[in-house]
């Protein structure tokens, strides 16, 4: 399995059957593909019951399109509703998760997600999902293209929020924030914790029950 | 008598002047006011602001009136899916203030609604927070947001009736577009389908059409 695809496996793993979940565009968006039955998708332009992706034919509708600008064909149970809804659905702490790309996440759990020098993109719904998601799920590769940390003691870049990640979902491993510190709970074989620990800046702990991550 | 309040285009037309803010619906290129956005571009209206959740893509929507050089400033929430417009923010000649959506939207909604503003915990902690009075309630701080109102608002909806009664259907069919709707002084809206009176049942009308100035059919 690629990266991406290990990476979503993973994060959609921790979706419960009856939970809305909104998901992020790139890594984060191919989660649906293996969530649980019963979980709803929820697009911030307002829906819950995002289904399968529609390329061509009569059911193709510029109305029923998700954040990510993909047509959709809704799931029996789906509701339509406007952005101010969308948003407090986000807020109000209904939401059972939300999975997000990460340009940085530091040890007490801080993202920084939405601007990089030069470029600011803009936080969109990032900053509203991180404030009021039950579980706000990072999907990322451990370590930028350059190689350099992604993991960091402390956000450089402009924060999207603070104390905000509870899981960071990796290509090599899974890390949990926790108010002890970054632990260190899953870990993908043929990687060592010696070598996750050399790609972060934080000093992880490390789970007793160390688990390793099913490959398929 | 009926009040019908369907416009040709010249009169939509005439209504825009330079300086205008126009909050315009849509998100994500999809479903945007495309009719409105022509009558915006002919009336040659410069030097806008324009409120919308992101800036679209390249030649579409918003994109058209950047492009077109008639925005000064923009206030959005995204802009990653248009290299154009982060061309204009990094050399400067397109300010941009860039706010989460979920209390761009809040903000936009107490323009339209009468109220002053919202708190929320959206930005704390984050530059967001900068210059923002923060609120404590109940022993919870919040980020006090204050209400946007615009001069023109630009939307779209599946159906509307002469009165301006407007129902909507899909995700991007919804959108930005009833909220957008009601938080300008002149509120003009696109419709897909053109209904007679009582056609769009009380139950089904999202935005009553008080708040609803002109109709392009």
């Amino acid at each position: 399995m690629n990266n991406r695809n290990f990476i979503a496996k993973r994060a959609a793993a921790y979706f419960k059957p009856g939970d809305v979940v909104n998901l992020g565009i790139g890594i984060p968006s191919l989660c649906g593909s293996y969530a649980a039955q019963g979980v709803l998708f929820q697009s911030e332009n307002g829906f819950i019951g995002i289904g399968p992706t529609v390329n061509e034919g009569l059911m193709k509708s510029e109305r029923f399109v998700n954040a990510g600008g993909v047509h959709f064909e809704p799931v029996p149970g789906s509701s339509a509703f406007d952005v101010a809804m969308s948003f407090g659905v986000i807020r109000s702490g209904r939401l059972g998760a939300t999975v997000l790309g990460g340009l940085q996440v530091s040890a007490q759990g801080d993202l920084a997600n939405w601007a990089t020098p030069g470029r600011a993109f803009g936080m969109g719904g990032a900053m509203d999902l991180c404030n009021g998601a039950k579980q706000v799920i990072v999907a990322m590769e451990l370590v930028a293209k350059d190689g350099s940390p992604k993991v960091v003691n402390r956000c450089s870049l402009p924060l999207t929020a603070i104390h905000c990640v509870d899981h960071i979902v990796t290509d090599r491993c899974v890390i949990d924030v926790t108010p002890e510190g970054l632990l260190l709970s899953e870990i993908r074989k043929g990687h060592t914790v010696e070598e996750i620990q050399a790609a972060v800046e934080p000093k992880l702990l490390v789970a007793p029950n160390l688990i390793e991550m099913e490959e398929d | 008598m009926q009040l019908s309040k369907v416009r040709a285009m010249e009169q939509i037309v005439a209504s825009f002047k330079d300086g205008q803010i126009v909050a315009i619906g849509g998100q994500t290129a999809q479903y945007m006011p495309e009719r409105l956005i022509d009558c915006l571009l002919e009336s040659g209206a410069k030097h806008l602001t324009v409120y919308s959740i992101d800036s679209s893509d390249p030649d579409i929507g918003v994109s058209r009136l950047l492009q077109a050089g008639r925005v000064d400033r923009i206030i959005t929430t995204h802009v990653g899916t248009n290299p154009l417009t982060n061309a204009r923010i990094q050399d400067g000649s397109l300010k941009a203030e860039l706010i989460p959506m979920g209390t761009f939207i809040e903000r936009i909604r107490c323009g339209g609604m009468g109220l002053g503003g919202v708190l929320t915990k959206t930005g704390l902690g984050t530059v967001v927070e900068e210059g923002k009075q923060v609120i404590e309630v109940d022993g919870q701080k919040y980020l006090l947001e204050t209400a946007l109102h615009a001069d023109v608002a630009l939307t779209r909806c599946r159906r509307a009736d002469p009165l301006g009664n407007l129902a909507y259907r899909g995700s991007s069919g919804h959108a930005s577009h009833p909220v957008i709707a009601t938080c300008a002084d002149l509120s003009i809206v696109e419709c897909d389908h053109f209904c007679d009176l009582g056609e769009i049942g009380p139950d089904e009308v999202k935005v009553p059409g008080m708040f609803v100035d002109m109709i392009l059919v």
